[in-house]
């Protein structure tokens, strides 16, 4: 038996580190760890709750938008506010995006490493990947000329010099099975990406000042004026270069990724029995239609892999779990507590750095343990299309059906490390469809002379009730997140984040059972491990995003000492 | 577990192109005149005539490849994406790539010891010549246990690594200043680099996150003038920090001529005029946001409606806040309510007062707090 140290998983944001036991060449136990924490929601008490939004927003630089709509979207819930039309379509295009955008950066530049061996890009006949892109898509850049172009640039790269960011890698490993042609087409579409993610992200910049941390959400609306004879507003010219890059955009995601990612499923199709996880799914549904009032991705849970009911989803039965985390709640272990009435007092346990291995026995992470029901569930683009998929969403279940055809596999390939990888791709390529039709919706009804970005009758906090308590939901690129406030007296009494990686990073509960990661791991099979790419693939499989789901909660009453302006 | 290193791709360290930075860049796709449009641009950002161009295009030609290494502690990588961002795209990248980054835990492809092992060879190997870049904080507190990476913890890591660069810079308020984790209570006792690693050369470019810009930049000025720019009294460099956002504000003149939002989405906001009373903090916050402007030039706060934050200030998380509070006490107008009356022979006054930095905090009610005092 050889325990395994992943410490720092790379590709992902923030710190984590995995442990993993093997025995006969296979995972047989894995534990799940976050090695930083920061503190901001002890840092929001006391605060104005109209600003929460720009602290949120910091819990995380790569979801630069989702923490702010979910803390808007709290606070708008506390205090009753409905938003003008504008200010929901708006939010619906830069969550939109951000989607978009998040999805095709994790696809290359955070896990394609795991698929794509690109020194063997290095033999690759050019000719050869321009006839295999050629058969996968239209897209103009399929020339022969191209891709050798692409391959001598990183032939000079890796002849010349030091290989940067992309040395000591697992390369050459036995795992990696895509043929050379293939690993340079990713190659040179990692590059790519690079470019477009760039371009197309100028969205956020028109509509909210920069990316990332855009600086442009208000509670009750939006910040960005919306003016036709305007040179400072939201113009003709504005919405029609918004309108090239939704096309860019999109172009990028039908005619690259979504190619792609069949064309390098293809090779890896074993993988669609690998890292399926707790098989509960949760997802918070998104893209509220200001015209109908329903959401486009519906709201529910799948329980144990089965897609024949969505259950509807109930905050209510949300509690967090400190059991195997550096915390410690009043009176005691084994319960758990609803984000409104939690609390969370930091009391780390571990071995004193610099240490060899974590007391995985005990307490191992500064990640909670939520749990719906005293279940462990997966969020994430897989649980969003589980969900959508069984609730009978068209557009989700066109999406899925081409997949599984191309792949040849029934639905139950859905629950895997595969599953999850394809899942992201299908959520980009729905999303990407639709943010035309809400720029439409927008551009309708400023044509009908509709300017409203601000709901302003309850910005005064003297307008407030004297304590309102408010949740705010958002599917992120990640999978559900919530936000939950109490407000007393103008200032934020509690605040608490539930994030996506907190549901899947979470280390063990009260009851034993382990968390998404952990549980994904085990049975994943480590060809060796010394390079333990395979742990790799399925964690990164989720997208982790740690820095968010690390967080304090202060039990109300503690003091909250904070400079006021008067 | 032994380290697993010389693979058969990883080249030997300390290997030196020989090619000229041009070459280099021909070789990757960027054409020589997007060069010399880059190096223009880096002109105008370092606050030089043009005519300097041509010798920032020397500049580079004769770069040694120095090694950047990129450390995050308690961030929310915010910076590591502003820098995938970079409004000078494919040129500022390659700038920083070819100064070898050589750590960079986002986007390497290495993980775990291997990952490691990258970095202390830079730290053994090439003492005293590296370039280290951090973002995020420093958690002191107890020991440091709040951050920790391959079980050392960061104030342990930083030691190593700051103390053995050639010059550190810290991106963003975070690594400046402690940024957001120290704003009060400072539940993880955060600070930025210089104040966890005293001994270390330290060139403060805050922002949350900082612009990207400014970091090539300052790499480019390091290339050309072969010395780290001049900072302010805060290790800010006075090219990219040495103005108030205000004095550069494209609203400015309606800040002069009385014209201010006092709704959102209101008349005044939908044409342009002055956010001051929204809260704007621009006229308390040092940056070059106005002129350099973000996601290739494309916009910046003000510009999009929404008032400046003041996140290039050190402690802006306590003294900028609330957001949406007018500032208290702008000097020229004596109390908030005066700015109902501002007129130009009242800006002026307002310009002379602002002559000094770290003015702010004697505004404000104190903070009870360590981490929140300013200075």
């Amino acid at each position: 038996m050889a325990k395994i140290v992943v410490d720092p998983i790379t590709r992902i944001e923030g710190h984590l580190r995995i442990e993993a036991e093997v025995n006969g060449g296979r995972i047989t136990d894995a534990w799940s760890g976050s090695t930083m924490f920061r503190g901001i929601e002890k840092i929001l008490q006391g605060r104005d709750p109209r600003d929460a939004w720009y602290f949120t927003q910091r819990f995380c630089g790569v979801c630069t938008t989702v923490h702010s709509i979910a803390s808007i979207r709290a606070v708008e819930n506390a205090l009753n506010i409905t938003v003008p039309p504008n200010a929901d379509l708006i939010r619906n295009i830069i969550m939109g995006v951000q989607n978009v955008q998040d999805h095709v950066i994790h696809f290359y530049h955070l896990h394609a490493l795991d698929w794509v061996d690109i020194t063997s890009a290095l033999r690759a006949d050019p000719a050869g990947t321009a006839s295999l892109a050629a058969s996968l898509s239209e897209w103009p850049l399929n020339s022969t000329t191209y891709f050798k172009e692409v391959q001598e640039k990183l032939k000079a790269f890796v002849a010349k010099g030091r290989l940067g960011p992309f040395a000591n890698a697992y390369w050459g490993h036995p795992a990696m099975k895509l043929p050379p042609e293939a690993n340079l087409m990713a190659t040179a579409h990692y590059l790519e990406a690079l470019q477009w993610q760039k371009d197309i992200i100028r969205i956020h910049a028109i509509l909210g000042s920069k990316n990332p941390h855009p600086q442009t959400f208000l509670v009750g609306g939006m910040a960005i004026p919306i003016d036709l004879d305007s040179q400072n507003a939201l113009n003709a010219d504005k919405l029609a270069e918004i309108g090239g890059l939704l096309k860019k955009t999109r172009d990028f995601v039908e005619k690259v990724y979504i190619p792609d990612l069949l064309a390098v499923a293809s090779f890896y199709k074993e993988w669609a029995g690998i890292g399926g996880g707790v098989g509960n799914y949760l997802s918070y549904g998104e893209f509220p239609d200001p015209a109908s009032g329903r959401m486009f991705f519906p709201a529910g849970i799948v329980l144990g892999r089965d897609l024949s009911k969505v259950h509807p989803v109930d905050q209510k039965k949300i509690a967090e779990y400190v059991d195997h985390s550096w915390y410690e709640y009043s009176g005691g272990s084994g319960k758990g507590f609803h984000p409104w009435d939690g609390e969370t007092e930091p009391k780390y346990t571990g071995p004193r750095p610099p240490y060899e291995h974590l007391d995985t026995d005990r307490k191992y992470s500064w990640v909670k343990s939520p749990r719906y029901e005293e279940r462990s569930m997966e969020v994430g683009p897989l649980a969003k299309l589980l969900v959508a998929y069984a609730a009978g969403h068209k557009e989700t279940r066109d999406a899925v059906g081409l997949v599984l055809k191309h792949l040849n596999v029934g639905p139950e390939a859905l629950f895997s490390t595969l599953g999850r990888t394809a899942a992201r791709g299908l959520d980009c390529l729905i999303t990407a469809q639709q943010l035309p039709g809400w720029l439409a919706q927008l551009e309708d009804n400023i044509g009908k002379g509709d300017l409203r970005i601000h709901a302003g009758e309850k910005w005064d906090p003297a307008t407030w009730p004297g304590d309102a308590a408010g949740y705010g939901w958002h599917e992120a690129p990640r999978g559900a997140l919530g936000h939950w406030i109490k407000i007393r007296g103008g200032q934020i009494l509690n605040y608490q984040a539930v994030v996506p990686s907190t549901w899947n990073a979470s280390p063990r509960d009260h009851k034993g059972q382990r968390g998404p990661y952990e549980e994904a791991l085990v049975g994943t099979p480590i060809a060796d491990p010394n390079k333990p790419l395979e742990i790799l693939r399925t964690i990164h499989s989720f997208d982790p995003c740690l820095a968010c789901a690390v967080h304090v909660l202060d039990a109300a009453g503690n003091e909250t000492v904070r400079v006021r302006v008067t | 577990m032994a380290r697993k290193q010389g693979s058969d791709t990883e080249a030997t360290n300390g290997l030196e192109f020989q090619d000229s930075v041009s070459t280099l860049l021909e070789r990757r796709g960027v054409t020589r005149r997007e060069f010399m449009k880059f190096c223009t641009a880096m002109s105008a950002a370092l606050a030089l005539p043009p005519a300097f161009a041509p010798r920032i295009v020397r500049a580079l030609d004769e770069v040694k490849r120095p090694t950047l290494v990129w450390l995050e502690f308690q961030s929310c990588t915010g910076d590591t994406e502003a820098l995938l961002r970079a409004s000078n795209p494919t040129v500022a990248e390659i700038v920083l790539d070819i100064l070898s980054i050589d750590y960079a835990e986002t986007i390497m492809a290495a993980a775990g010891h291997l990952a490691e092992a990258n970095l202390d060879k830079v730290v053994r190997e090439e003492k005293g010549t590296y370039i280290a870049v951090v973002e995020g904080s420093i958690p002191m507190k107890d020991d440091g246990i709040y951050c920790c990476i391959a079980g050392r913890t960061a104030l342990d890591r930083a030691r190593e690594v700051c103390g053995g660069a050639f010059a550190t810079l810290a991106v963003g308020t975070c690594a400046s200043y402690g940024g957001i984790p120290a704003a009060a209570p400072n539940p993880t006792g955060a600070v930025g680099v210089k104040a966890a690693v005293p001994s270390a050369t330290v060139v403060n470019l805050p922002g949350c996150p900082l612009n990207a810009d400014n970091l090539t930049a300052t790499v480019v000025h390091f290339l050309l003038f072969k010395k780290l720019p001049a900072t302010d009294g805060l290790g800010r460099p006075l090219f990219a920090y040495g103005k108030r956002i205000h004095d550069n504000c494209e609203r400015r003149p309606h800040f002069d001529a009385g014209q201010y939002v006092e709704a959102w989405g209101d008349q005044a906001h939908r044409h342009g005029h002055c956010l001051y009373k929204m809260g704007c903090k621009g006229p308390e916050t040092f940056h070059n946001c106005p002129t350099q402007r973000y996601n290739d030039k494309t916009s910046w706060p003000v510009a999009a409606g929404h008032g400046c934050a003041g996140c290039s200030q050190p402690m802006f998380w306590d003294s900028m806040t609330p957001l949406y509070k007018r500032l208290p006490n702008v000097p020229g107008f004596g109390i908030e309510a005066t700015a109902d009356k501002i007129g130009l022979g009242l800006a002026v006054g307002t310009a002379a007062a602002f002559g000094v930095h770290g003015v702010l905090s004697a505004f404000r009610r104190g903070d009870d707090s360590e981490g929140a005092k300013e200075d």
